[in-house]
């Protein structure tokens, strides 16, 4: 892959997110911690050099990240020098909800959906930076560059503003928002390049190193601390493994792997049988739950 | 290895999705884990029987897959060795005609289905028109569904000939018809078939693979929007934007539209370092020699071919509502990265879809395209949109929904900037308060001295301010001061008062705002005559209802005890009466209640009159 298709996809990301810094009231780029946002991360420093990144980035914690995750998150604003905001539903955190005790579908309505609407209202932000790509899932395949959302975050995805040439209507009405995917046409395999092109750091949980896993609905689940309750007669095993999409723990799954650099991971995932997302529990829950989740405000 | 965006369009059922589901099939771009997916879709929601529906893969939404039709347009990515792909499938049905023009604005080669069966259909034909007026050059003719007509040659051939005679008026560089039958997988990546001896021509894939992506832009000379201005400390100012075609180094002698300024380039600045040339397609921050001015919407150009700019233009219009184009109303509108005001002062002619027929218009309706006269309110930097997409095209917006209603592209500026005739266009009332994008108002706040009324008619200002609402008060105490210095407070007095007051609200309300008046008010009459100065809807009276005991208990400007004292004659609740309101449309009972709530309440009724109007 050559550098004329990076400067493509790249000169497309930077117009995006130049655009939003000069229409929106109060922009916030949701920030994951994942190599998408990795990406992202870097194009929105490149659209802004020399100056700072005007805005803030935001990042949705549901308690239930990798623990290696929260440490990179802090070392990279600490480094890169951008406003970080965190936030956790309340509720979320006082009523103990967690994927473990009360199912995936529960904790990632609580404490993703329904936390990022609060930390949306409660800063009054009114656009928001998302990486999500359209090779990701079929529904996102469908979705708009600039995203509307109607009062409540809701997304009506029978009624999407046309979107022609690189012309983005950004005005809303009080009370709607608007989703902004910079990395909508970029796939897989150009993250990963281009991750590699760049230099740029991300989570080591996405290269292959000896780790203690337990497999459940075949699937590999990482013992990352105690919060993952062993079921009786389960043991962890030390394996080769390595993440593809970070998400939250443990409803992400690893795969077995050796690739320990990006070297490695690019051929990986070239290579690649089975998508990404084959990973994340979420999207198994029925065909369309990742529309139906995005509908109630779901990134 | 480059990158060709396309698109597939056509009449529903011509089978688009199908095909580009078998794309990805064929080009290995299914993961195991989807095509398990698909299996099980096919077996509930598949239209092909036995076989896998691959429409499945590309028709995302549940709707779609619950309708088995494609409502909006869904990108895919694949890769051959020769060329990567970025593939819009679009919709067919005619009601979804702007989301397939919302997928052909990007691309640049079109392929158009036809199912064998049927023909060139009407849709066929509206496809054709929009891929034409957007710029797409190439045309594959894909007719599709070829086992249902026994691989007929005399059927493909018949169908290519009224295709080509149909798109004679039409303004593609090339057509190349294809024989194709996507659910068999006939065509698609292998050239010919055995069924089809008779075809000699390319598979789609060779095709995709092949046709010409003449860079046009890069060849062109310099331009570049102004899209943003970097300005982070006072050592720094650049302009960033994406190039719009040509390319530059520093050094090089620009020109900055509309202003006219020249200067030359001193760097060309990105995160990895100086750089030494950028060129069409490329986002990157430029540096000029001079201090001199420029703004978000302006170009920086080659100063010896420097951008045009004017006002009024001829242009080609897409129209994308359910509300029928208004000429001589206000829109808003976004060329390049200029925001301004537009108004289609005349459409020239409406285009028949079918035979190309020049028709006269008043109107233009959902998925009709027309030939207009447009003119912005300001002066814009363009080019000819077949010279350069990026400073010919431009989107126009409602400007109370916000909804992107129309697509233009520029043919030539009218050049009548000298002699200007403006379009005699009715300001009206509803004009002027479309344009500050309201609706005009008066809040009459009524209750007792020191009830609150200037409190939260002060906050609730704030409030529309902040939402970009124009806004102005009227209250009780300032106009005393001036307008109304020369009156008491005498019955008489207050009347006239009032009378005067609801006069100049009027006026304000005329003039297109949110006027909120903050008076005693004490009389029913008058408040019924500054109501009746009002349209039904526009006058809204706010009761301020902090009981008489409350007020006095506040005193804050101690006139209560002035009052008690028989200092003040006439106060309102000691010895002049009060007559509160029977109906007022909002009632604020502010006892235990913030300022804030109260606002809340207010701000709430504007919103859902607004959203029911809104509906209507």
């Amino acid at each position: 892959m050559d550098n004329a298709i990076f400067s493509e996809l790249e000169s497309e990301s930077i117009e995006i997110i130049r655009e939003v810094a000069a229409t929106a009231a109060k922009p916030v780029m949701l920030y994951s911690i994942g190599k998408d946002s990795s990406v992202m991360l870097r194009l929105a420093q490149k659209a802004f050099y020399p100056g700072p990144i005007p805005f803030p980035l935001m990042h949705i914690d549901t308690g239930w990240k990798f623990r290696e995750m929260i440490s990179f998150r802090d070392r990279t604003a600490k480094q890169i020098g951008f406003q970080l905001v965190t936030y956790t539903n309340p509720r979320g955190a006082a009523e103990d909800i967690g994927p473990i005790t009360h199912g995936s579908a529960y904790h990632t309505d609580v404490m993703k959906t329904e936390a990022l609407k609060q930390a949306l209202d409660l800063h009054g932000f009114d656009v928001a930076f998302g990486g999500a790509r359209r090779d990701e899932e079929k529904s996102r395949a469908k979705e708009r560059i600039f995203s509307f959302r109607a009062p409540g975050h809701r997304w009506e995805p029978k009624a999407q503003r046309p979107e022609l040439w690189n012309l983005y209507n950004t005005r809303i009405n009080a009370g709607e928002t608007i989703r902004v995917f910079p990395l909508s046409n970029w796939t897989e395999a150009d993250i990963w390049q281009y991750i590699r092109q760049e230099n740029i750091p991300i989570v080591p949980l996405y290269f292959a190193a000896k780790r203690p896993v337990v497999k459940r609905f075949g699937q590999w689940i990482l013992v990352d601390d105690n919060r993952l309750p062993l079921e009786s007669g389960e043991t962890p095993e030390i394996r080769m493994v390595r993440f593809r999409t970070l998400g939250c723990y443990p409803l992400t799954a690893a795969i077995e792997s050796t690739a320990m650099t990006l070297d490695e991971i690019v051929a990986e995932t070239l290579g690649a049988t089975t998508s990404e997302r084959q990973g994340r529990i979420i999207d198994h829950d029925g065909a369309g739950s990742m529309e139906r989740k995005k509908q109630e405000g779901y990134f | 290895m480059d990158t060709l965006r396309f698109i597939t369009c056509g009449s529903v059922d011509d089978g688009k999705s199908t095909l580009i589901g078998r794309l990805l099939y064929e080009s290995k771009l299914i993961f195991e884990d989807q095509l398990e997916a698909l299996k099980a879709d096919s077996k509930k929601f598949g239209t092909q029987g036995e076989h896998l529906d691959f429409a499945l893969l590309v028709d995302g939404l549940q709707a779609e897959r619950e309708q088995g039709i494609t409502i909006d347009v869904a990108y895919r990515f694949f890769a051959t060795p020769r060329r990567r792909f970025i593939v819009a499938d679009t919709p067919g049905h005619e009601q979804y005609t702007r989301n397939m023009a919302t997928g052909a604005s990007t691309a640049e080669a079109a392929v158009l289905l036809i199912d064998a069966r049927k023909g060139v259909l009407t849709q066929t034909k509206r496809h054709s028109r929009i891929v034409s007026m957007l710029g797409i050059c190439h045309v594959a003719l894909a007719v599709n569904k070829m086992d249902l007509v026994g691989w007929s040659q005399l059927v493909f051939d018949e169908i290519e000939l009224a295709y080509r005679r149909f798109a004679e008026d039409l303004s593609f560089d090339t057509i190349t018809a294809m024989p194709l039958s996507a659910l068999e997988g006939h065509n698609i990546v292998e050239p010919g078939h055995a069924d089809m001896p008779w075809y000699q021509g390319p598979a789609l894939i060779q095709w995709l693979e092949t046709i010409p992506t003449v860079d046009r832009d890069r060849a062109r000379p310099f331009t570049m929007p102004v899209q943003w201005v970097n300005r982070p400390n006072l050592d720094f100012r650049g302009f960033s934007g994406r190039i719009a075609s040509g390319s530059t180094r520093p050094g090089d002698s620009v020109r900055i539209s509309p202003s006219g300024v020249a200067t030359r380039i001193k760097e060309i600045v990105v995160l990895s370092g100086p750089n030494t040339e950028a060129s069409a397609g490329h986002s990157v921050t430029l540096v000029l020699e001079d201090e001199v001015d420029a703004s978000r919407g302006d170009v920086i150009a080659d100063a010896t071919h420097p951008v045009e700019s004017a006002d009024q233009f001829e242009a080609d219009l897409f129209w994308m509502s359910e509300h029928a184009l208004l000429p001589g109303r206000r829109y808003a509108a976004l060329i390049q990265t200029k925001s301004a005001s537009v108004v289609i002062t005349h459409i020239k002619h409406h285009i028949d879809i079918n035979t190309g027929a020049h028709l006269a218009a008043k109107t233009l309706a959902l998925n009709e395209i027309a030939t207009v006269n447009v003119s912005f309110d300001r002066l814009v930097p363009f080019a000819p949109y077949l010279e350069n997409k990026r400073l010919g095209a431009f989107i126009v917006i409602d400007k109370l929904t916000n909804e992107t209603v129309g697509a233009g592209i520029i043919h030539f500026a009218l050049r009548r900037s000298v002699n200007v005739h403006w379009q005699a266009l009715e300001v009206t009332k509803a004009a002027r308060a479309e344009m500050k994008h309201q609706r005009a108002r008066c809040l009459w706040f009524t209750g007792f001295s020191g009830s609150g009324k200037s409190t939260i008619a002060n906050l609730l200002e704030k409030r529309l301010h902040m939402e970009d609402k124009h806004t102005y008060i009227l209250d009780g105490d300032n106009v005393r001061h001036g307008l109304n210095r020369d009156l008491g407070f005498t019955e008489a007095d207050r009347v006239e008062n009032i009378r005067r007051v609801a006069e100049v609200a009027r006026l304000l309300v005329d003039a297109g705002l949110i006027v909120v008046v903050a008076f005693i008010s004490p009389y029913r009459a008058e408040r019924q005559f500054a109501r009746n100065l009002f349209e039904p809807g526009e006058f809204i009276e706010v009761f301020v209802d902090t009981p008489l005991e409350e007020c006095e208990r506040r005193d804050v400007k101690g006139l209560y005890a002035k009052a008690r004292r028989g200092e003040l004659k006439n106060f309102t609740g000691i010895d002049s009466a009060y007559e509160p309101p029977e109906s007022a449309e909002i009632h604020l009972r502010t006892t235990g209640l913030a300022p804030e709530t109260c606002v809340d309440e207010i701000v709430q009724v504007l919103r859902f009159e607004e959203s029911i109007r809104s509906r209507t």
